[in-house]
């Protein structure tokens, strides 16, 4: 599918996000995929903040909070009582954080794939836990400031490399994963599209940059979002059927990258250079 | 209606069978596990049309219960113990959400020290979470409780889950002649669930949202009022159920012999049995004692239990201890009433409660007034 074919409705409006938020994009663009019948899940995180406040609800969908830890627990549960109900054609969402699906959340998850219950779990990727004021996640890339990883005297930034969420579904043997970025618009649409259609658990994760967490003008948020892609930071990776494919770097320059943002803005042009991708992206 | 001899595990499971609910998520723990290895034979052999789910904590059990009571259908859980405390999160969760969820605890002791035997200070310590807690003394009343559960837990007047509380070991693996209601009169006293409060694809709802300073008193104070309205519900539950099954229940208290009694032991769950026995020889000693069995602790019966102990002098029988505290079923009495004098503290880590101990809570309440605290 492509941007005209994209439903006019909206279903995630009137909600508090920052400007230039990649994360409400996402959620905006992947319900207008899925439409009225799906049912959204969101843990504790940004989107769940920005768009649940009574008596300002922000859903035109249904949708609901989870507990940080439960988002693929509670998916489990919302599908057990719509099948049992007798309801066809939805599809349980998440909208989960990156600390919410790669920390606290994963045990759930693990849960769901392993029972390969038919849920599409969406994590959006802002690489730390960006609503309760920019901490490390385990999926804050390697070198960059947090509030809990600040550079000082005896460290630079975060010490940790990007955990890999990806190779961790897809070697639990899921049906369907991917990565995406909201740089990419039209590939994102047409996973999330995919992803409804397969039966069992899907997983996407979708790079979604935080001008407020990473530092850039927020009118930028596409351009990084596509910059990741471009330079090989952050590949757009799928797997399906058992098949593994990957979209081509496209050349873009990674140090141009990095420096857009004042999270490595501490690192030297030395250091810098010596961030290799795999410790951006938590690849092997 | 046929009578079998069973454990209250196996009498509680066969009391969600009757209730039949659509979907149940459970993760195993001691002394719980025959609860849940009897539901999932019960879907197995097609007795139970409900979704069994496996999942991996008990965390997940009560998150995933919630998103099915949020879908609007009937949803039992089941835990115990440590398992209690990993789900923890999703007790006010699931209560502030007004999903009425039933969950089956055996009770069991906290580590540290690890125990697996049976006392009360897994669901004590979760008193403030939001639920309806009731205690069963026997298999029989676990069964019935299950039953009455789901009946007052999706009372539209309270819509509030329901925390079904067994002793471990006393209660869920003792045996005992249980007799089990056929299917056609539980589904007379249990009616189908229905729910304004569920996902909605007609009309669709945010659910589970934040509300904030102002707002958030509202539903704060509207779900202590629904709790408060449980009595309602309980006491309509009960007259229905000894209509249909013969049975009878005397709402959030049991009191036996408290009448005319000096001395009243206030007592939950299983050991009240023996405290009645005991009762009953001091009265042919002369002694005026009686029992006051709580059956519920939530919603709390505070008027009735001041009213009931006026002019007596009481005692709390209870299996916990809150460290720089005491017991906190005594705490919750004391509260209400300056009658209750003595806190006794017993079966802490599952120590049996012999019919002496109990004999001598009496006499100490009887002989030396001044006593505060007894640990048997």
């Amino acid at each position: 599918m492509n941007a005209r074919e994209l439903s006019k409705n909206e279903y995630f409006f009137g909600h508090k996000a920052c400007a230039g938020c990649g994360g409400s994009l996402a959620v905006r663009i992947a319900l207008k995929v899925l439409g009225d019948r799906a049912v959204a899940v969101l843990p504790a995180g940004c989107m769940s903040a920005v768009g649940f406040n009574f008596p300002q609800l922000a859903f035109a969908n249904n949708a609901i909070i989870s507990t940080f830890a439960g988002t693929a627990s509670m998916m489990t549960g919302i599908l057990a009582g719509l099948n049992a109900r007798g309801e066809k054609d939805f599809t349980v969402v998440s909208f989960a954080g990156d600390g919410g699906t790669a920390d606290i959340g994963i045990q759930a998850l693990s849960g769901a794939i392993d029972r390969n219950d038919d849920i599409l779990y969406i994590c959006y990727d802002n690489e730390a836990y960006m609503n309760t004021g920019i901490q490390k996640s385990s999926l804050t890339p390697y070198g960059a400031r947090t509030t809990t990883t600040p550079p000082g005297t005896v460290s630079r930034g975060n010490e940790f490399r990007k955990k890999d969420m990806f190779e961790i579904v897809r070697a639990q043997g899921i049906p369907y994963a991917a990565t995406a970025s909201i740089g990419y618009l039209t590939d994102y649409m047409n996973k999330v599209k995919k992803a409804s259609e397969i039966r069992g658990t899907k997983y996407i994760h979708v790079l979604a940059p935080c001008p407020t967490g990473w530092g850039y003008d927020t009118a930028d948020t596409v351009d990084i979002a596509k910059a990741a892609v471009d330079c090989g930071v952050w590949p757009l990776r799928e797997f399906e059927n058992g098949v593994y494919t990957e979209t081509p770097a496209r050349g873009g320059d990674k140090t141009e990258y990095l420096r857009r943002q004042t999270r490595f803005s501490h690192l030297t042009d030395d250091e810098i250079a010596q961030i290799k991708d795999n410790e951006y992206n938590g690849r092997k | 209606m046929s009578v079998q001899f069973i454990s209250g595990n196996d009498a509680f499971a066969l009391g969600v069978l009757l209730a039949k609910p659509a979907v149940i998520s459970a993760y195993p723990i001691t002394p719980q596990t025959v609860v849940v290895e009897r539901l999932s034979e019960y879907v197995a052999d097609g007795l139970l049309a409900a979704n069994f789910i496996h999942v991996e904590s008990e965390h997940s059990a009560l998150s995933c219960a919630i998103g099915a009571s949020a879908a609007g259908v009937r949803t039992f859980t089941a835990t115990s113990s440590q398992g209690l405390l990993y789900m923890a999160e999703c007790l006010p969760y699931a209560a502030g959400g007004r999903f009425p969820i039933v969950m089956m605890n055996a009770n069991r002791a906290l580590a540290l020290p690890w125990n697996i035997y049976g006392d009360q200070s897994d669901s004590l310590s979760q008193l403030s979470c939001g639920w309806i807690q009731a205690y069963a003394e026997n298999a029989q009343e676990a069964l019935d409780l299950a039953l009455m559960a789901f009946r007052i837990a999706e009372d539209a007047r309270v819509s509030v889950p329901f925390m079904v509380n067994l002793d471990g070991f006393h209660l869920t693996h003792t045996y005992e002649p249980v007799d089990v209601p056929e299917q056609e009169l539980a589904d007379k006293f249990l009616p189908e669930f229905q729910t304004d409060n569920k996902i909605d694809f007609d009309k669709p709802v945010n659910m589970a949202f934040s509300a904030g300073p102002g707002h958030n008193k509202q539903f704060r104070i509207a779900h202590h009022n629904a709790m408060l309205r449980a009595f309602d519900a309980i006491a309509e539950a009960e007259k229905d159920f000894a209509d249909i099954f013969g049975r009878k229940y005397t709402g959030a208290l049991d009191a036996y012999r408290t009448d005319d009694a000096d001395f009243v032991l206030v007592t939950l769950g299983s050991v009240s049995g023996l405290a009645r026995s005991v009762a009953d020889e001091l009265r042919e000693e002369g002694i005026r004692a009686g029992v006051l069995r709580l059956r519920y602790i939530r919603p709390f019966p505070g008027k009735e239990i001041a009213a009931i102990l006026n002019g007596k002098r009481a005692a709390v029988l209870e299996k916990d201890l809150a460290a720089g505290r005491g017991g906190a079923v005594f705490t919750e009495v004391a509260s209400v009433t300056a009658a209750a004098t003595l806190s006794a503290i017993g079966g802490l880590g599952g120590e049996d409660i012999p019919a002496a101990a109990i004999r001598g809570i009496f006499k100490t309440l009887a002989d030396e007034p001044e006593t505060e605290v007894l640990y048997l």
